[in-house]
């Protein structure tokens, strides 16, 4: 107990000394540190995140006309609350290693003084970057990690802006009911998950949810992400045949699922693919064409002409050179935007300031770029408002088909494939 | 027995040619100089590339990437012998190990500078897509790569036994003075040995890219099954990383399937701590 008082003490006054030592100029730009995997087999992710991450720092500093109709944040000049300071992202690799990822928070907070942290991608890393943060009274703002452990340790400094894996077993469970209304065969399910902390979590609070809803997950297979080969599970499901197949990859296993399962030549009625692998965007263009009908999850939907996703979407699209935003850079992006508010409200980088500016974030659905209802921050940090939309793969492209408010197209089962 | 255990085991075959196929190279220069090459995983990688630009650019399959692959690896393999491998084999052996390792990484941090993060992938039907045998299934571009694996194992095994360049080889492998003595120029020999091992790694990448992704660190995922293979084989041994690939195919294959994926590789390499606990020269390593 008094350790801990008098840990909080030593924190504020290095803080207070830090922001005497330290004021903000007007000219001064604000750093934040960005963790993402930019190298390592989830790179490609990482990498769109951070163009994601540059185009909304962008907008803030020079200011987008169309956008500034709806952000109050997009007239250009930086953070107006904060003596027009300018986003300065410093980005930094984490090897997809949680040890790396550990030392790059390390290294962005004591060398390079950043006034915040947004990252890390994988739920693993996010977990060790996280602690680090904590530990030194720095906020972290996670845009895209889903592990439900992360916001169950009682951090202070930590806010997750993304819908986690309740959210998404809610809105599969759902879906899986409206088929099985429609008359269509959900009594056998099998569960594929890589077992690094993203697939054993999301994984379980799948199976959890399924069976308060009288779903019963028959076959689970965990394996060991990046194999060399995935043959042997394809013959496990094949052999048991479920109705309903569940995969929780990442990019290099979902490719080769999809190339495995075309092989030998088995598929399911209905393939859910959680996210992941199975949106990353090379995914998305090589392997399109061979698993249509995949059911997915997304956080962006491009919405409207003119509305906020679409106007970012633009924009990412030229920098990216024809991409679109997808579900993790649209998360990542979110993220920037709702700590750039934060900051702007606190008017300062001090890091106690900041952080009660985020515990008071409350921003409007009207002004989200994912498709979240609002974010919202209850006391663990979590974001309340955040939502998920249940999508299909057609034609080499995904389609919004759940909820009905925000479908674009119907779903189309049983499960085509190649 | 099963059916699908049957699959299970003709894909575990398949798999293991596959494995013998890129780890030809990597026993090759060690029985030729004893110097373990940790850049090899990254040959195989660029291998993987030279067949992704030879079909993006020219809308090559196989038959125009394997030679292609060939020669392009066989040519960086004598390159990095010239540059770096003859100069480091002077020094200590942690200047070897250490001089190949970075010679791993420049490698594999050029491929994301030039093509990206991104993975890669070839269209199935390259090589005719997949075929049914007898109910079981036979992927087309993993029986041609299991298949060339095969071969090439089998004709880098009969250079090195039964012609007189490979004898030159191997006399040199022994002793490099006494070689020299009777004529044979040790750098032409060894910079020969690169030559043949990039040759097999660019082929076996070539072929490897038909059914797998190709990305800058798709060399790590392989590398370590190429170590594996080869210790388990017997360094130097080309028949041997034949027989080990195999093995270990097979053997993670039916441990995947009946105990469970995450437990193969704890069986693999179980295996292969009890190998070289009775035999540390590996199955057919010399002692």
């Amino acid at each position: 107990m008094n350790g801990t008082t008098r840990r909080t003490t030593m924190v504020g006054a290095a803080a207070l000394a830090a922001g005497m030592a330290r004021p903000a100029l007007a000219e001064d730009a604000v750093k934040i540190g960005v963790i993402y995997p930019l190298s390592g087999n989830s790179a490609t992710a990482g990498n769109y995140s951070k163009m994601a991450l540059e185009v909304a720092a962008d907008v803030i500093n020079n200011g987008n006309a169309d956008l500034a109709k709806m952000l109050p944040l997009a007239k250009g000049g930086g953070l107006p609350g904060l003596k027009n300071a300018k986003i300065q992202l410093i980005f930094a690799d984490n090897q997809g290693t949680p040890a790396a990822g550990q030392n790059q928070a390390l290294r962005l907070i004591t060398e390079e003084k950043v006034a915040a942290l947004i990252g890390a991608y994988q739920s693993g890393i996010t977990l060790t970057a996280s602690a680090i943060a904590e530990r030194h009274g720095i906020p972290f703002v996670n845009g895209e990690s889903v592990a439900a452990n992360l916001t169950e340790r009682g951090f202070k400094w930590f806010f997750r802006v993304t819908p986690v894996a309740i959210d998404f077993a809610r809105a599969y469970s759902t879906f899986l009911k409206e088929q099985k209304a429609a008359g269509r065969k959900t009594d056998n399910i099998a569960l594929v998950h890589e077992n690094t902390e993203y697939g054993n979590s999301v994984g379980s609070v799948i199976i959890d949810q399924f069976a308060k809803d009288g779903f019963k997950v028959g076959q689970k297979i965990a394996y060991s992400a990046n194999s060399s080969d995935v043959q042997p599970q394809v013959l496990q499901l094949k052999e048991k045949n479920p109705d309903v197949l569940i995969f929780i990859s990442y990019t290099s296993d979902a490719i080769l699922y999809a190339k495995t399962m075309k092989e030998l030549n088995w598929k399911p009625g209905i393939l859910i693919a959680d996210n992941a692998g199975f949106n990353d965007p090379t995914f998305v263009k090589s392997m399109g064409s061979q698993v249509d009908g995949l059911i997915n999850r997304s956080a962006f939907s491009a919405g409207k002409p003119g509305s906020v996703p679409d106007l970012f979407n633009k924009l990412y699209t030229k920098k990216t050179g024809g991409d679109e935003l997808d579900d993790v850079s649209v998360r990542g992006l979110q993220a920037l935007l709702v700590l750039a508010d934060a900051l702007n409200r606190a008017g300062s980088t001090e890091p106690a300031k900041l952080q009660a500016a985020l515990k008071a974030t409350d921003l409007p659905a009207e002004q989200m770029v994912a498709g979240y209802d609002g974010v919202k921050f209850d006391e663990k940090g979590q974001n309340i408002k955040a939502a998920s939309v249940v999508t299909q793969m057609r034609n080499g492209k995904y389609v919004t088909i759940a909820p009905k408010e925000r479908a674009n197209a119907e779903v189309i089962l049983p499960y085509k494939g190649w | 027995m099963s059916f699908t255990l049957v699959q299970v085991i003709v894909s575990g075959l398949l798999l293991g040619a596959v494995y013998a196929l890129f780890s030809s190279g990597l026993t090759l220069i060690w029985g030729m100089m004893n110097v373990v090459n940790f850049a090899h995983g990254e040959f195989v990688m660029l291998g993987m590339y030279s067949a992704v630009m030879v079909w993006t650019a020219l809308g090559g399959g196989p038959f125009a990437a394997v030679p292609i692959a060939a020669m392009l690896i066989a040519t960086l393999g004598v390159a990095s012998y010239f540059l770096l491998v003859r100069h480091i084999m002077r020094g200590p052996m942690l200047a070897q190990i250490l001089g190949t390792f970075g010679l791993a990484l420049f490698l594999r941090y050029a491929a994301f500078w030039y093509f990206g993060a991104n993975f890669r992938t070839l269209p199935d039907t390259l090589v005719g897509g997949s075929f049914s045998l007898g109910g079981i299934r036979f992927e087309g571009s993993r029986v041609l790569a299991g298949a060339m694996g095969l071969v090439i194992t089998l004709l880098l095994h009969f250079i090195l036994t039964r012609t007189a360049i490979g004898s030159r080889m191997l006399a040199v492998s022994e002793d490099a003075t006494a070689a020299q003595l009777m004529g044979i120029r040790p750098q032409r020999m060894q910079a020969l040995a690169w030559a043949l091992a990039g040759g097999a790694t660019g082929i076996a990448g070539a072929l490897i890219a038909n059914f797998f992704y190709t990305s800058p660190t798709v060399g790590e995922t392989l590398a370590i099954i190429a170590f594996v293979t080869v210790s388990f084989g017997g360094f130097g041994s080309v028949l041997g990383a034949l027989v080990a690939g195999l093995i270990i195919g097979v053997v993670e294959s039916v441990s995947a399937y009946a105990i469970g994926p995450v437990y193969k590789d704890v069986v693999v390499y179980i295996l292969f701590v009890l190998v070289l606990w009775f035999r540390p020269q590996g199955l057919m390593g010399k002692t």
